[in-house]
């Protein structure tokens, strides 16, 4: 699966995003989504920092560029946990592509 | 950035059995939902039901709009997982929609029924969108002549295995328990049988049978049938004892964590933090506590007030009653014991007076255990817990 850096990404209707208490916790919907039913997923703090900016509004590399302006990191790192997180969760029906407005 | 190119970014974790939160728990975790007081069975058993048929009480149950409310509220102070219980909830018209709103919330959904309202188009949005907690069945009999002198109901067993078979056929995810009742007290063996047949039963199944009386106080005739229904301590207690020596490991293991007196505050068990809201707005600390001062009207205020004002002030009510204090504060069977401000409640009006009944249960089991001798009161006890750590050995 190839993911481009100009497409946008939004939470699948598969499946429902809560924070709480500073985690982000994935409550599969329908059918399908985890191996056992009564699992839930979380993020790390990679996944949480990108997940956080996955709006359906922008560019994947916008949202690289601004995890760039905010962390130190080598360069390529961001760019290949952006892409690695965004890959993770489209497998999992947990994002969906958008079209950029 | 840490991880750097890590593999996996999420984490699958078992909500049942994962700490999630890194920092505090949230505030709720989970939440009772009592949607209605009426019954399609009138078990004879039963501390709770209204028929039916009741419109006064369906008058007066909460609305949809009122129930959704609470579930997003509910939902906004963290919690993960809601029980959906009664009476029977699936009499409610408005069940589905209340099912879809919660789990839409992100809520997992807890279903206690009788399954007998179970019908396709319920099991199909099950399997569409699954409640991800095994839906939890009570059976009352395994031939209609038991179930139906338990439920009182004619028609019910063969609706109860309509509903039974939709749920095996659809693969949904349900696990039965029983009541231990005369009608069906010789079926014990031929229902632990069809149960370990049940793809998601992977232990045997649980008994109620040490029965509490009417938890609104509303029926001393009914309360009268119950008392004569409860099994005597020792057939109760050999029946928790079939599974042979994996009981004994699970007992030992909860006794090497529960054990001790508890001393003059009445609520020691977690009361309000799992709350229950019952069919008309009302916050209990939990199923059955109906004491009307220890309940919190939600239509007249709010989760969040209840849950930080109302049930910590509950919590440290303390027991009054000598009897109480002479006994049961200083007992360390109250691990064992189903004393609690509900049953004393249910059984006498107040919240601390010991329920004779109980105390018998847990001196039976605590007998068989070997904490006790012959004669012997967990309260008189001083070298318990040399006691408790020699069998836990």
């Amino acid at each position: 699966m190839s993911i481009s850096g100009n497409a946008v990404y939004t939470v699948s209707e598969d499946v429902v995003a809560r924070e709480i208490e500073g985690e982000i916790i994935i409550v599969p919907l329908v059918a399908g989504i985890g191996d056992l039913e009564d699992e839930l997923y979380t993020l790390n703090e990679t996944g949480k920092a990108i997940w956080d900016r996955l709006d359906g509004r922008r560019r994947l590399c916008e949202v690289i560029d601004d995890l760039s302006a905010q962390y130190q990191a080598a360069p390529g790192e961001i760019q290949a946990d952006v892409l690695g997180l965004v890959t993770e969760l489209v497998k999992r029906r947990m994002l969906v592509a958008v079209e950029p407005s | 950035m840490k991880n750097v190119i890590a593999t996996s970014y999420t984490a699958r974790v078992n909500a049942a059995h994962f700490r999630l939160w890194k920092r505090r728990n949230p505030i709720l975790g989970k939440l009772d939902f009592e949607l209605t007081e009426r019954c399609n069975n009138d078990c004879i058993q039963c501390c709770i039901n209204l028929p039916e048929t009741d419109a006064a009480a369906r008058q007066r149950e909460l609305t949809t709009d009122e129930v959704k409310g609470i579930l997003v509220e509910a939902a906004s102070l963290g919690a993960l997982s809601v029980r959906f219980t009664g009476g029977e909830p699936l009499l409610r018209d408005d069940f589905s929609d209340l099912y879809l709103f919660a789990r839409r919330l992100g809520l997992r959904v807890l279903l206690f029924t009788n399954a007998r309202l179970l019908t396709p188009e319920l099991v199909k949005l099950f399997v569409h969108i699954p409640p991800l907690e095994k839906i939890e069945v009570t059976v009352y009999g395994m031939r209609r002549e038991s179930y139906e002198a338990v439920s009182r109901v004619k028609g019910s067993f063969e609706q109860f295995q309509s509903g039974i078979n939709l749920l095996i056929e659809a693969g949904i995810s349900f696990v039965v328990k029983g009541a231990f009742l005369p009608p069906n007290r010789r079926e014990v063996d031929d229902f632990e049988t069809w149960a370990s047949n049940i793809p998601a039963m992977d232990k045997p199944p649980i008994y109620s049978m040490f029965f509490d009386f009417r938890s609104r106080r509303d029926s001393p005739t009914k309360n009268r049938l119950i008392q004569s229904l409860r099994v005597p301590p020792e057939e109760g207690i050999a029946l928790l004892r079939r599974p042979g020596q994996a009981y004994l490991k699970d007992m030992r293991q909860f006794c090497s964590k529960f054990m001790g007196p508890p001393g003059e505050l009445l609520f020691t068990c977690g009361a309000g933090y799992a709350p229950c809201v019952d069919a008309y707005g009302a916050l209990q600390p939990c199923l059955l506590l109906r004491h009307p001062d220890t309940r919190y009207n939600l239509r007249a205020g709010s989760l969040i007030e209840a849950l930080t004002e109302f049930f910590p002030r509950l919590r440290q009510t303390r027991a009054k009653n000598p009897n109480y204090l002479a006994r049961c504060t200083r007992c360390f069977l109250m691990g064992l014991c189903e004393q609690c401000p509900a049953k004393s409640w249910a059984e006498h009006g107040n919240l601390d007076t010991p329920v004779e009944y109980f105390c018998k249960v847990a001196h039976t089991e605590a007998l068989n255990l070997g904490l006790l001798k012959e004669g012997e009161f967990g309260w008189e006890v001083k070298d318990w817990k040399e006691r408790v750590e020699r069998i836990c050995q």
